[in-house]
C-alpha cells in the first residue's frame, strides 16, 4: 500500500514540476510548485515510515477527536484573515487609494473581494461545518469516525483547497462565477476531497449504534450530498490546455446563468443554511440542556426546506435574458420558503422553553439565540427581496450586501462562535473557557458590529436604488453613478467600522481559545460501551 | 421528439406528481401516532453516547465536575 503511495506522490510531483516549468500563466505555475512542495513532503513522510511495523492503533475505543481540534482552530484561523481581508476592502470601498500603486493588480479590491467571500464562506464556514460535523456524528451515532486516517485527509485536503483558491484570486486566475470561482485543477481537487468527506460521514452513520439518524445528521448529510452536485453541476467546464488555468464553460448564454445561480443560491441554502442548522438542531439542546422543542417541526423543517430550496435561485436573474416563467417560480418559491426557515427558528428558540432563565448567566446560549434571530430576520429579508418590484429597487445595490452579511455575519459567525465556545473546552478538557466575560466582549461587540453593517447597508442600500431611478419631468436621469458614489461615502465608514467591531471581536475570541488551550492535554473522550484503556 | 421536449413532458407530469407525494407523504410521516415513541427516542439522542466528568481526566476538573456551560457554575 505504501508503494503505491510513493509511486502515486512521486507522480503527482513530477508531474508538478513539469507543471512549474511549462505552465502557461503565473496561477498555474505557483499552483502547481505548490503542488510539488506537498507532494514531495508527503512522499518524504511515507517514505521515512515505510516497512516500520505498524502500530496497533491505541485509540479504538476513543471518539477521534484530533481532526475536530484541527478544524476548530483552522476555522478561528481562516475567521481571522478572511474577516481581516473583509474589513480591508470595506475601507477600500471608501478609500479608494487603498489600492495601492505598489501592489497593483494583486491587492486590488476586484482581486481581494473573492478572496474574502470564500475566505468566510469556504474556509471559516466549511472549517467549521467539517469539524462540527465530524463530532456530531460521532456522538449521536455512539461510534467512531469512519475511515481511520481519511478524515486527516479530508481536513488537510480541504485545506489545499482553500491555498489553491486563495492564492490564484491574487493571481488573477478565476471562472468569474461568484462563490465557485476556483478554475478547473483546484475544482477536481475540491472533488475528491467532498467525496472522501461524504464517505466518512456515511460510513460513520452506517456504523450506529443509535436505531436512528438524529435529525442534525440529516441536514449535515443533505448539505454534504447536495453541494457535491452543486459543485460537480456547475463547474463543467474544458480547459483550455492542460499547462494552463484558463477553462471554458460548458454551458453558454442564459443557460450559464441559470446554472450558475441555481448553484449560487444552493450554496446560500445547503452550505450556509442546511449545515448550519445541523448544528443548531445539535449544540442548541446541549447548551440549553434540553431536547428539541418539536421532533415533528423538525422533520418538517428538513423536507421542506429541501424541496423549495433548490428551486429559488432565479429570483437573482430578474429583469434578464431568463424566461419570465423563470424567474416568476424563483420567486414564489422563495417566498413559500420563508415559512420553513421560520419554522426552524421557532423550533430552536423554542427549545429553550423552561431554560430562558439560562440566557442571564450563558453567553454561549445568548449567542446561539442571537443567530437565530438573526436567521430569522434574514430568511424574511430574503423572500421579500427575491419579490420582482423590490428587486427591481434593491438589485445592484447595498441592500444587498447587508442581506447577505445580517445572514453570514449574524446567523453563520454567531452560531460558529458559539460552537466553537462549546467545542474548546470539551476538546481541550477545561471545565469551560478561560474567560467568561470575553465571550460576553465578543458577543456585543459582534452584536452592535453587525447592526452598523446592516444599517449602514439599508441606508445607503436604499438610497442608491432610488437614485439610480430618479427621473426629472423630462424623463431624463437626475443622477449619475458618480453621484451615488459620493452621497454613499459617509455609510461606507459606518460599515468599515461594524467590520473593525466585528473583526475585534473575533480577535478577542482567539486570545480566549489560546488561553483556554494553552497547557491543556487533548481530551480522548472513550466512546459508550469501550472497555476502557486502563 | 427531442430530449429536452421528452425529458420536460415527464418532468412536468410523473416526476412532478412523485415529489409531490412524497412531500406530503414525508409531512403524514411526521405526524403518524404510531411514530410519536421514535421520535421521544430520537431527540433525546444527543444526551446519550458522552462520558465526562472523571473519565475525561481534565486537568482542572475534580471528579463530581461535570463538562457542562457556565450556566452551571453561577447557579
Amino acid at each position: 500500500m505504501n508503494y503505491i503511495k510513493l509511486l502515486l506522490l512521486a507522480l503527482i510531483a513530477f508531474v508538478a514540476a513539469l507543471g512549474t516549468n511549462w505552465g502557461i500563466d503565473a496561477a498555474y505555475k505557483t499552483h502547481a510548485f505548490i503542488i510539488m512542495l506537498i507532494a514531495i513532503g508527503v512522499f518524504i513522510m511515507v517514505l521515512r515510515n515505510i516497512d516500520e511495523p505498524i502500530k496497533v492503533a491505541p485509540d479504538q475505543g476513543k471518539y477521534s477527536d484530533s481532526v475536530i481540534r484541527a478544524g476548530v482552530i483552522a476555522t478561528a484561523f481562516w475567521g481571522i484573515a478572511g474577516f481581516l481581508v473583509g474589513t480591508f476592502i470595506a475601507f477600500q470601498l471608501a478609500f479608494p487609494s487603498l489600492n495601492f500603486d505598489w501592489g497593483q493588480p494583486f491587492t486590488n479590491f476586484g482581486r481581494l473581494r473573492p478572496l474574502h467571500t470564500s475566505a468566510v464562506i469556504f474556509a471559516f464556514g466549511g472549517n467549521a461545518l467539517i469539524a462540527t460535523s465530524f463530532y456530531v456524528v460521532q456522538r449521536t451515532s455512539g461510534v467512531r469516525l469512519w475511515g481511520g486516517k481519511t478524515a486527516w485527509f479530508v481536513f488537510w485536503g480541504y485545506q489545499i483547497f482553500i491555498v489553491l483558491a486563495a492564492t490564484g484570486y491574487l493571481l488573477g486566475s478565476t471562472q468569474s462565477k461568484e462563490y465557485a470561482e476556483p478554475e478547473w485543477y483546484v475544482d477536481i481537487w475540491l472533488t475528491i476531497v467532498w467525496l472522501a468527506y461524504l464517505a466518512v460521514y456515511l460510513g460513520t452513520i452506517f456504523n450506529r449504534r443509535e436505531k436512528h439518524i438524529y435529525v442534525a445528521n440529516w441536514f449535515y448529510l443533505s448539505f454534504i450530498i447536495t453541494v457535491a452536485m452543486l459543485h460537480l453541476i456547475n463547474n463543467l467546464s474544458i480547459p483550455v490546455s492542460f499547462w494552463g488555468s484558463k477553462s471554458v464553460q460548458v454551458f453558454s448564454g442564459v443557460q450559464d446563468a441559470m446554472t450558475q445561480w441555481w448553484y449560487g443560491h444552493n450554496a446560500v441554502g445547503f452550505f450556509l443554511t442546511a449545515g448550519f442548522l445541523g448544528m443548531m438542531y445539535y449544540f442548541v439542546p446541549k447548551q440549553a440542556e434540553r431536547p428539541v422543542y418539536s421532533y415533528k417541526l423538525s422533520i418538517i423543517h428538513f423536507w421542506a426546506l429541501i424541496f423549495l430550496y433548490i428551486w429559488a435561485g432565479p429570483h437573482h436573474l430578474h429583469y434578464t435574458a431568463l424566461p419570465d416563467w423563470a424567474s416568476t417560480l424563483g420567486m414564489v418559491f422563495s417566498i413559500i420558503l420563508w415559512m420553513p426557515s421560520w419554522g426552524g427558528m421557532i423550533n430552536g428558540l423554542m427549545t429553550l422553553q423552561g431554560a430562558w432563565d439560562k440566557l442571564r448567566t450563558d453567553p454561549i446560549l445568548r449567542m446561539f439565540v442571537l443567530s437565530l434571530g438573526f436567521y430569522g430576520m434574514s430568511t424574511f429579508e430574503g423572500p421579500m427581496m427575491s419579490i420582482r418590484a423590490v428587486n427591481s429597487l434593491s438589485h445592484y445595490t447595498d441592500w444587498t450586501i447587508g442581506h447577505v452579511h445580517s445572514g453570514a455575519l449574524g446567523w453563520n459567525g454567531m452560531i460558529t462562535f458559539a460552537c466553537i465556545y462549546f467545542l474548546t473546552p470539551r476538546l481541550w478538557g477545561r471545565k469551560q473557557m478561560y474567560s467568561m466575560s470575553a465571550i460576553n466582549w465578543h458577543f456585543w461587540l459582534a452584536t452592535l458590529g453587525i447592526v452598523l453593517y446592516a444599517a449602514s447597508m439599508w441606508v445607503t442600500g436604499i438610497m442608491e436604488g432610488l437614485m439610480w431611478r430618479e427621473v426629472d419631468d423630462q424623463g431624463f436621469l437626475v443622477n449619475s453613478f458618480a453621484d451615488t458614489v459620493s452621497a454613499k461615502f459617509p455609510m461606507y465608514v459606518v460599515r468599515g467600522l461594524g467590520g473593525v467591531m466585528f473583526l475585534s471581536g473575533a480577535l478577542i475570541m482567539v486570545w480566549n481559545m489560546w488561553m483556554t488551550i494553552r497547557g491543556a492535554k487533548p481530551v480522548h473522550a472513550p466512546l459508550p460501551n469501550a472497555i476502557p484503556a486502563e | 421528439m427531442e430530449t429536452y421536449s421528452l425529458l420536460r413532458e415527464f418532468a412536468d407530469s410523473w416526476v412532478l406528481l412523485a415529489m409531490f407525494a412524497f412531500f406530503v407523504g414525508a409531512g403524514i410521516w411526521a405526524f403518524l401516532p404510531s411514530q410519536a415513541k421514535a421520535r421521544k427516542d430520537a431527540s433525546m439522542i444527543p444526551f446519550r453516547n458522552e462520558t465526562v466528568g472523571c473519565s475525561s481526566k481534565c486537568p482542572d476538573c475534580k471528579c463530581t465536575d461535570k463538562l457542562e456551560g457556565a450556566s452551571d457554575e453561577k447557579r
